[in-house]
């Protein structure tokens, strides 16, 4: 599947996603562990990088490598190209309106803490309200919680049930909020937030909205135009590609208006000691020489992801999610937490009194990577008063034979714990 | 299962169940928290220390077997020990689990603890076995607390 790329996937109708051919272009996916295949169902924390985003890296560094808007000579030119190329193939895969509404960040926290800075360091004042909800990852609290420190704004926290739903009802969109940043899917539960009606609410009374699609973006079709959010943040390590470099969405007429994050090169026009004029978007916000390579990388994962058919990603992930429900069911002692009328494919769950630890000890080795511990998110887990979960997160390459074998797995637990 | 059966041994998987020296003392001269922030882990150690002697320990908490059998065995083994002996037992339990070492190197009342020898061979467990020791150093280091619960 190496020629996947932009131009083929428009060309080629995508069928039902098959995932055995997908994890053949995942050469770490390739080898055993403790004696077992590799499955690898930890992909809320990090997703494996298909041959091609290791490739686009590797092409970048052997024929492109140089600083970005700067030089006259020829390799300046060709890096140049790659990083605004990968710009518009990420501004049409959220199907932003313009490219200068993405900047580059080092993944969905940074851009949360650029909103935190830009916007709230700017705007809030004492007595203002910042609006976020009980499910969020730490990243999505504390950048608000330091603003909210400075500048007297306070934070508020839209509540949620035992299914881990947020309550709509709570009504806590006021006079005094100035922002609402909220996840689209929950890391910890796999609840999949109403956005388009926080959205739709806070918009009513002209309040902003940043949503955190780390946990969307992999999984389901996003388009910031339709859901009409004013800030979005992602991830590029979620969503199969490098680490080190994410994507924060906003509106132009936002951006225009927020401070710069961070002072530096490449985001100035003219500098003297007496004044600076800043650059206009998106290089207003991306100081300093960027991840040129990164940026290739992702927009070589996007191109991945567009050619599957997020559709199809969404389809295949919500049988397996149905699918790995049925099959954990037949263990009597356990118990899943986080079970939303709309979930993505992300199962936390407890197995009789034995810790997470235990449990992920056990399926590592049956060769089963899953994640264990508070998963970021600390409030959660206070909410069901547990100090940690065992989370098992699906992705594009995940069989309903791993799901075997994650049972399978399981199965020692009792062999071991009795 | 031969690796499982090397961490989660009889002994461990007893102490797990069924810890020992499992509450709070009433009265205590020493006192530390342990916590681990990434899995969550936290337990609490008691400690009566007169004439340089651990006349008395316990703990209480959370966590998984591992870290919850160390503490068990850990207090065990601290019964009776003079603070030189602790201080012992702590190099001993870091040495087999970052050393080479068999049980005739782990005199005393180290033997206590050779159960755990097999978390050796799990690097990503070692911090739930050396939690509570290290809760331990905190506690002896810390000024004595006196006081009554």
């Amino acid at each position: 599947m190496k020629q996947h790329n932009a131009d083929d996937s428009r060309t080629i109708s995508v069928g039902p996603l098959d995932p055995l051919k997908v994890k053949a272009d995942f050469p770490i996916l390739q080898q055993e562990i403790n004696g077992f295949p590799l499955v690898y169902l930890d992909n809320a924390a990090s997703t494996q990088k298909p041959a091609a985003v290791i490739e686009r890296i590797a092409h970048y560094y052997e024929t492109e490598n140089a600083n970005v808007h700067r030089g006259v000579h020829q390799l300046s030119q060709r890096a140049t190209d790659a990083f605004e190329k990968g710009r518009e193939t990420m501004r049409a895969f959220i199907n932003a309106a313009h490219s200068k509404e993405i900047i580059f960040v080092r993944g969905a926290t940074e851009g949360i803490n650029l909103v935190a800075h830009g916007f709230g360091r700017k705007f809030f004042k004492p007595g203002d309200e910042v609006l976020i909800s009980h499910l969020e990852h730490h990243s999505n609290i504390v950048p608000w919680q330091i603003v909210c420190e400075e500048t007297g704004a306070r934070l508020r926290v839209i509540p949620m049930d035992h299914q881990g739903q947020l309550d709509m009802d709570a009504r806590l969109l006021n006079d005094h909020t100035r922002l609402v940043a909220v996840g689209h899917v929950s890391n910890a539960l796999g609840t999949v937030n109403p956005v388009s009606e926080i959205i739709k609410q806070a918009h009513s009374r002209n309040i902003p909205v940043l949503v955190d699609g780390a946990q969307s973006v992999p999984h389901t079709p996003v388009d910031v135009q339709q859901l009409d959010c004013d800030f979005f943040v992602l991830s590029g390590h979620k969503m199969y590609g490098p680490t080190g470099i994410g994507v924060l969405y906003g509106k132009a007429e936002w951006l225009e208006k927020m401070q710069p994050y961070q002072g530096g090169g490449d985001m100035i026009l003219t500098v003297s000691f007496e004044k600076t004029t800043y650059n206009t978007l998106p290089y207003k916000f991306e100081a300093g020489t960027p991840n040129i390579a990164g940026v290739a990388g992702l927009a070589a994962a996007a191109e991945y992801l567009t050619a599957l058919g997020m559709e199809q990603v969404a389809l295949h992930e919500d049988a397996l999610l149905k699918y790995a429900q049925s099959r954990l069911s037949e263990f009597e002692e356990l118990k899943i937490y986080g079970t939303a009328v709309h979930k993505a494919a992300v199962i936390s769950f407890l197995f009789g009194d034995v810790h997470p630890h235990d449990i992920g000890t056990i399926l590592d080795q049956s060769g089963v990577a899953i994640r264990t511990g508070h998963h970021c998110a600390q409030p959660v887990m206070d909410f069901f008063g547990i100090p940690a979960t065992a989370r098992a997160s699906f992705g594009i390459y995940n069989t309903k034979e791993d799901v075997d074998q994650l049972v399978n797995g399981l199965k020692k637990i009792k062999e071991v714990f009795g | 299962m031969t690796d499982l059966k090397q961490l989660y041994q009889e002994v461990i998987l007893d102490h797990n169940k069924n810890p020992r020296n499992f509450g709070i003392l009433d009265q205590f001269t020493h006192k530390a928290e342990g916590y681990n922030p990434l899995c969550g882990d936290r337990y609490t150690l008691y400690l009566i220390i007169q004439d340089g002697i651990v006349t008395d320990v316990s703990f209480e908490g959370a966590g998984c077997a591992i870290s919850k059998s160390s503490a068990s065995l850990m207090t065990s083994s601290l019964k009776g020990a003079t603070l030189p002996e602790a201080q012992q037992l702590f190099d001993n339990f870091h040495r087999m689990l970052t050393e080479e070492i068999s049980s005739e190197d782990l005199p005393g009342k180290s033997c206590k603890f050779i159960a755990l020898q097999g978390v050796k061979s799990f690097p990503t467990r070692i911090k739930c076995a050396t939690l509570v020791w290290h809760t331990l150093k905190t506690a002896l280091e810390g000024k004595p607390v006196i006081t009554t619960e």
